[in-house]
């Protein structure tokens, strides 16, 4: 009873492709998918419907409703019914993000979250030499330092460049 | 000789007596819950505006880890209560929280004293939670840990900031100490829910991260030069019982008062 449903035709496909390139509410310059939340979109052209699986970046994020909603308009535009499902574990982490949505960012100018979220595996973590360094979106410059660790929104905090003295934001490392 | 041909006007029975999951979750659910409305206090009135986003931005993860441990609790009981009828339209006494949440506002120092005592706490029993037996359980303390090694990172730096600063900021960190010290006795108390819950494997009996929390306590205040407040002349307790204290009223109908105004109002 599969048969008509191919994940792979060109309906789906598209679908897919439009919930994935949904821009984050709070970050428009990058899509919930390479910002790493979207676990899986699964179409259903039989039943005409998508079923979404996002997991939030923090517990109390203020976007997920918009996200949702946003889902569902994507859904409805191609004809199908949504689902969003909110899975929580495994927690999402900064190392999801893709190298695309990094950059994004870092021409936006929030400063990408390095790689190897702080306790965010059970395996072994690397020793590194330095302390936690942050590289100045702007001008490059890694002499930078924290101004304030919460930033305007749950995922973000605050530093400044000690070369070119620009404020600029922090994507946080979780 | 049924006790609920006597039931005054509360009906159902008072909470932290049945001893049941829901009753457990939703204990963590009311720490953050209540937790999070004091601290919103915070926005616009702290000393800097990175405190105002910083508290703001706590209160946020707490309100996150609230909602989904409400729902599941209103899910758990039976009631299909959801997660607005729980956080509004409960009573006091139907309220499962320590006493160290509802505490009036102090000052920053004070409120610095909470902070780390009740995030090093939670974060303590989240990582243990983290490995529950109780897959939705497993789920919000996995993301929770992670939020709450931000809110004790802050609250360590500023206490061993203020701590080991100037004169006036040492002597009002170390009176802060004293302000917290009658309520953290209750953070360990091991109540009827959470011992049910730890049978199962689905919780953690707070007695379990004592230890633990007073020795990173005790290396923070170290580190700031303060020492440990003296042991209190009273201490706080049965707030899982629903016994709360005066400003948890106040607390509750500054919450509640809107969604009981206008039941169902929506935008």
């Amino acid at each position: 009873m599969q048969a008509a449903a191919r994940p792979g035709s060109s309906a789906s496909t598209q679908v897919a492709d439009a919930i994935r390139a949904i821009p984050d509410p709070e970050i428009p310059v990058i899509s919930i998918d390479d910002l790493g939340i979207v676990r899986s979109v699964e179409v259903d052209e039989v039943r005409r419907r998508v079923r979404v699986v996002i997991s939030p970046t923090y517990s109390g994020c203020p976007a997920m409703g918009l996200i949702e909603d946003l889902v569902r308009h994507e859904a409805t535009r191609a004809g199908l019914s949504a689902e969003v499902v909110t899975q929580l574990s495994p927690a999402w982490s900064t190392d999801w993000m893709s190298e695309r949505g990094r950059e994004r960012l870092r021409e936006f100018g929030i400063a990408p979250p390095t790689a190897g979220a702080a306790g965010g595996t059970d395996g072994p973590v690397p020793v590194q030499l330095t302390r936690h360094q942050v590289r100045c979106p702007r001008c490059g410059s890694d002499q930078t330092t924290e101004v304030a660790r919460f930033g305007s929104t749950a995922c973000k905090a605050l530093r400044r460049c000690d070369a070119c003295r620009e404020p600029f934001d922090e994507f946080k490392v979780i | 000789m049924s006790a609920s041909t006597v039931a005054g006007p509360s009906s159902p029975p008072p909470p932290g007596t049945s001893g049941t999951l829901a009753d457990y979750v939703l204990g963590l659910a009311d720490d953050a819950l209540v937790y999070t409305q004091r601290l919103g206090e915070w926005v616009a009135d702290a000393p800097a505006i990175e405190e105002d986003m910083a508290l703001g931005n706590i209160a946020l993860d707490l309100l996150g880890q609230a909602r989904s441990l409400l729902t599941y609790a209103g899910s758990l009981d039976g009631t299909g209560r959801s997660e607005d009828d729980l956080a509004y339209l409960r009573d006091e006494r139907e309220f499962r929280s320590v006493h160290l949440v509802e505490m009036e506002r102090g000052d920053f120092g004070v409120e610095m004293a909470r902070l780390l005592w009740f995030s090093t706490t939670r974060l303590a029993i989240m990582q243990r939670l983290a490995r529950s037996e109780d897959e939705t359980l497993r789920g919000v303390a996995g993301k929770a840990v992670k939020e709450l090694a931000y809110h004790r990172d802050h609250a360590r730096n500023w206490v061993v900031r203020l701590g080991d600063g100037t004169e006036e900021s040492h002597r009002r960190m170390q009176e802060a100490l004293a302000v917290v010290e009658p309520y953290v006795t209750e953070l360990f108390v091991d109540d009827h829910a959470a011992v049910a819950a730890a049978g199962s494997g689905a919780g953690v009996r707070p007695s379990e991260v004592e230890d633990e929390v007073r020795s990173y306590v005790e290396g923070v205040l170290a580190e700031a030069t303060l020492r440990p407040a003296d042991p209190s002349r009273w201490t706080a307790r049965d707030g899982r019982r629903g016994i709360h204290s005066r400003p948890m009223g106040y607390l509750l109908a500054e919450m509640q008062h809107i969604a009981r105004s206008h039941p169902g109002a929506t935008w």
